[in-house]
């Protein structure tokens, strides 16, 4: 349940996938992070993700969270992206039979879910098959 | 470090208990295993619980449960780690006595899950995952399971019928155990034609929702053996954290938390997985209880699927694996379960646990997991 201040925080990656890296090691976080957990360096600088990937592993949720109710079942995934930042969202434009791991997608900015009639839409990315 | 011993344990009955509240569900079990134990006083406690917050309002748990246990004012401490909160706690009381801070330390668990909805509690459980970039896009606990099942089938070719093996056997464990919430048998079939909750995880691959309590009490080994009891010393203690989002971790099908935590406690015992007589695993949903078993060393990468259709898992196969009947069949109090855990490995290490005693078991493990392995606390226990 996002407030006003913790959805505003989260903008910069959701919309638009602001990542960092690594200056020594050079691997990339999503989420940023303060400490590259492989060699300890303090020095990331911003980078952007990619914006395409291969699905990892998939399912499908069929018995939702409160605020999903409207739009289940939907698919989730993780998608490995060509930079190598793994990464969790839905995979939506797509039949279920069609998922598959290892399938092509990209990233698209769509809503994910709405507060109500009169909270916080939320938006953020979501997979879509190439 | 002193030698550390416990010496009582309590549980009751769990399931969907209406009728008792989070305290006297809590009190019920741990005055029990103070009782069993003997002593007349405890010096300290440690409280295992997941969520009280959400599923029933109330924090600050730690001291209304001394206050109504009728021992104010020691103190009393909740450990927190999600779904390993109980096998935390009594790392904890461990660490106390072994340090020689405290002689008589009660360490419990607890979670009262029933006063909410279905969606409140498939929320408070959301809560251990990472909520920005997990929890928001919708997935679930069964839906990060159900991830972790479909790259382990991929990539080793872990069959559906295997997993629905895993809920077989515990629920036949289980219903030999008369503390379970659903002590009956399931059958493959049951399981492969139960509703699907993500998939590929169904209904019945997944741990229910309980309400219940355990508790334990703990004190030197010096002591213990003046009590004229079996001696059931803590000698191993592992704990160990990994990255809470899975998508973080290198493998998705491998808990390394789980290795780290085994690895600790198995060379601080000095054992190794063929000197195991018994093993209490956290099987939150079938796939859970195979990547453990696998991480834990007692399998290889990619073969405890097989193994569960061997039935090398079984009462009666090379590792007894879960003979409480598991989460699967006993339960999932969340906060309760690492200490229902210790309760049940006490039992058999006493040679109490009645139907389902593995003969002479003499060395037993428990391993208690949070979330989708973002934590993992293992202990090794031995008859003296």
């Amino acid at each position: 349940m996002p407030t006003p201040s913790r959805y505003w925080r989260e903008i910069p990656q959701r919309y638009r996938l602001e990542a960092n890296a690594c200056k020594s090691c050079g691997i990339k976080f999503f989420p940023p992070r303060q400490i590259c957990p492989e060699c300890g360096n303090k020095e990331l600088e911003p980078d952007k993700l990619a914006e395409k990937g291969k699905i990892l592993t998939y399912t499908v949720i069929r018995v939702p969270p409160h605020q999903f109710v409207d739009q289940a079942p939907f698919a989730v995934g993780i998608v490995e992206l060509e930079d190598g930042v793994k990464l969790t969202g839905q995979i939506v434009d797509c039949d279920f039979e069609d998922l598959k791991i290892g399938k092509e997608v990209k990233i698209e900015f769509r809503k994910i879910s709405q507060e109500g009639e009169s909270g916080i839409l939320c938006y953020g990315y979501k997979f879509v098959p190439v | 470090m002193r030698d550390v011993a416990i010496i009582g344990i309590g549980m009751t009955k769990w399931g969907e208990l209406w009728e008792k509240s989070l305290r006297d569900v809590f009190v019920e079990s741990a005055l029990l295993a103070v009782e069993e134990s003997g002593v007349d006083k405890i010096d300290s406690m440690y409280i295992g619980s997941m969520s009280s917050g959400i599923f029933v309002g109330q924090e600050h748990i730690a001291s209304l449960l001394a206050d109504y246990m009728g021992v104010n004012p020691i103190p009393a401490t909740r450990v927190e780690s999600a779904c390993a909160s109980g096998g935390i706690a009594l790392r904890q009381a461990f660490i106390e006595v072994a340090s020689g801070m405290s002689d008589v330390v009660l360490a419990g668990g607890v979670e009262k899950m029933t006063d909410v909805d279905g969606y409140q509690a498939t929320y408070a459980l959301g809560t251990a995952s990472d909520q920005e970039y997990e929890g928001y896009h919708g997935i679930t606990f069964p839906g990060l399971y159900a991830l972790i099942a479909r790259a382990h089938m991929e990539k080793y070719g872990t069959t559906r019928e295997q997993l629905a093996m895993v809920a077989v056997k515990n629920h036949h464990n289980g219903s030999l155990n008369p503390l379970a919430q659903f002590p009956f048998e399931v059958t493959v079939e049951a399981v492969l034609n139960s509703v699907m909750v993500a998939d590929p995880l169904r209904i019945l691959d997944c741990s229910p929702i309980t309400d219940g309590a355990a508790a334990v009490v703990v004190c030197p080994a010096e002591m213990a053996r003046t009590l004229g009891k079996p001696v059931i010393k803590i000698t191993g203690s592992g704990h160990a954290t990994d990255a809470i989002a899975l998508s973080s971790r290198k493998d998705i099908t491998w808990l390394e938390a789980v290795y780290q935590s085994g690895k600790k406690a198995f060379d601080m015992a000095g054992k190794s997985p063929k000197d195991i007589d018994i093993i209490e695993v956290h099987d939150c949903f079938t796939i859970a209880e195979i990547c453990v078993l696998e991480a834990l060393g007692f399998f290889e990468k990619g073969k405890g699927g097989q193994a569960v259709e061997r039935g090398q898992t079984s009462m009666d196969g090379d590792i007894p694996v879960n003979p409480s009947g598991g989460l699967k069949s006993k339960g999932h109090p969340v906060g309760a379960t690492g200490i229902a855990q210790i309760v049940e490995a006490v039992k058999q290490l006493r040679g109490e646990a009645e139907k389902r005693q593995v003969k002479d078991a003499r060395i037993a493990m428990t391993q208690n997991m949070g979330g989708s392995g973002g934590s993992s606390v293992v202990h090794i226990l031995e008859r003296e």
